[in-house]
């Protein structure tokens, strides 16, 4: 792999950029991998990255019936925070912005993670309660959070709109300021780059159809489109398909896949300075560095792989919009996509081991994954690698269904995040 | 948005009037205190999520306000049929290959 560095750009613009490498190789699959992992998005390239990187493993295939990233990582509003009520999340998500600051040297690669700063506002004295106990549980795990009054959050945000006279009027805000946005599509580029030059296969339109199971139950390989691929170990990272492919190895899981919707505005002049989120009103907004406004919507509420939904989900979030910024009201929505969220009974992912030896999950990261993606690769190579959680993903069992050991952050955002 | 038939309207309607429930023909046990803890996550937590047809529960809320049950592709999100409440899982469906 050739380190990019302004002297590689100085020296390409000398020769019309003619040496310039692919940034991952696309080999034939080969008969066995000690490691397959199913799924090229950016949780699954990220940790076939930190199995090579930090667990020496490098014998494996990242297997994608599509396009690398071109699932949930290349669909979401990549905002990243770690704000989380609950312990057991704090841990994971602030491993992974810990990871966030400083991914771009360690990959040698540009993935314009930004802390601009993520405010989510209160608009009743519900939400207020609500956020300053987080606030606080944030504060006591070391996580950074603070109270902004109106006028506060205003001066963040100047196009904000805190009239009292709002039909859901502005009573405050909890602002994250290591919080912010990343260029989704880098960070799996990113992490593919960096793992095809460690001597991993990244193998596109491999279509996982089967998995193998030993007569001892252990499992042996996967049935693709592309032939049989032997593996001892498999990690099962398929975002929305996740229980399809459970199910090809016997595994029920709790899980339910959503439709989740995001558009984007035409670009304009940067007027949004952080990320704004609203739970209330139900509403995510951010601008990118092209000018569009990037704005999340909610989930359909049935079960469907479509990968569209509903065009009365976006209406309700662009009437959101507009309320926080009515100066936005005459924008014009240039796209808008859906991609598939599976989604656990408590909203929190599962990372960790299954009933079947040698099989690994890492799924449920329901509607809000993005952020996660390179601490939930690196805790989930860990587990692939030792077979044995790592202390942050140990309480993301499968078994907490069963025991009642439950992550409750559906209770404690009271919408789905 | 998607049209639904109401079986008990007998008329299609928009899915603005409609709630979703989930899935259909989970049956709880009628000694819920004395499942174990296997049985409890299955009845619980554990659900189809089928890619293809899924048998769901819906709810007529600003309508009649009854629940019936739907039988439905995930793929194209398109109804095969709806049925009431109570009735039995159908065992062939409309358009199926004999």
């Amino acid at each position: 792999m050739k380190k990019y560095s302004v002297f590689a750009i100085a020296r390409e613009a000398m020769r019309g950029h003619k040496g310039w490498e692919e940034q991952w190789t696309s080999p034939e699959p080969k008969k066995e991998y000690d490691v397959i992992i199913v799924g090229a998005g950016g949780h699954g390239l990220a940790t076939a990255y930190y199995l090579a990187t930090e667990h020496g493993i490098t014998n494996i295939a990242v297997l994608e019936k599509g396009w690398l990233g071109g699932g949930n990582t290349g669909r979401n509003t990549t905002i990243i925070r770690s704000n989380y009520l609950y312990d057991e999340s704090a841990g994971i998500y602030d491993h992974a912005l810990k990871l966030w600051d400083g991914l771009s040297q360690e990959l040698n690669y540009n993935v314009m993670y930004s802390a601009r700063g993520v405010m989510m506002l209160a608009h009743n004295v519900h939400d207020v309660q609500v956020f300053k106990r987080h606030i606080h549980a944030n504060r006591l795990n070391g996580i950074d959070n603070e109270w902004l009054t109106p006028e506060q959050a205003k001066e963040f945000c100047p196009p904000l709109n805190i009239s009292k006279e709002a039909r859901y009027p502005v009573m405050g805000a909890a602002l994250q300021r290591r919080g912010g946005t990343a260029r989704h599509d880098a960070v799996a580029w990113g992490y593919a780059r960096g793992a095809s030059a460690r001597g991993v296969h990244i193998i596109q339109n491999c279509e996982v159809t089967g998995i193998k199971r030993a007569a001892n139950g252990a499992v042996s390989g996967v049935e693709t489109t592309r032939g049989f691929i032997g593996a001892k170990k498999v990690g099962v990272v398929a975002a929305g398909h996740s229980s399809v492919i459970m199910n090809m190895a016997g595994v029920r899981m709790p899980l339910e896949s959503y439709p989740l919707q995001a558009l984007v505005s035409e670009p304009i002049k940067p007027v949004v300075p952080c990320v704004v989120m609203s739970n209330t009103v139900h509403a995510y907004i951010s601008q990118s560095d092209k000018g569009e406004l990037v704005i999340g919507a909610g989930t359909d509420q049935y079960v469907s792989y479509s990968q569209t939904g509903g065009l009365h989900i976006l209406q309700h979030t662009l009437d959101a919009i507009c309320e926080m910024f009515p100066i936005f009201t005459r924008m014009k929505m240039l796209r808008s996509w859906g991609g598939i969220v599976d989604v656990t009974p408590d909203r929190s992912p599962i990372l960790a081991k299954t009933p079947v030896k040698g099989l690994y999950v890492n799924c449920g990261w329901g509607t809000g994954g993005f952020k996660a993606t390179p601490g939930s690769g690196n805790v989930f190579a860990h587990t692939i690698a030792k077979d044995d959680p790592h202390p942050i993903n140990a309480p993301f069992t499968l078994e907490r269904f069963r025991t009642g050991r439950l992550i409750d952050e559906a209770a404690a955002a009271a919408v789905a995040h | 948005m998607l049209l639904i038939r109401c079986p008990y309207c007998d008329e299609e309607r928009p899915e603005l009037e409609f709630r979703n429930a989930g899935e259909a023909h989970i049956a709880r046990s009628t000694n819920i205190a004395g499942e174990s803890d296997d049985d409890f996550e299955k009845f619980f937590f554990i659900r189809a999520n089928p890619k293809g047809v899924i048998y769901e529960r819906w709810r007529h809320i600003h309508g009649c306000a009854r629940f019936f049950n739907a039988v439905r592709d995930t793929v194209t999100d398109k109804f095969v049929m709806t049925y009431k409440a109570g009735e039995p899982k159908p065992a062939k469906l409309p358009g199926a290959a004999k």
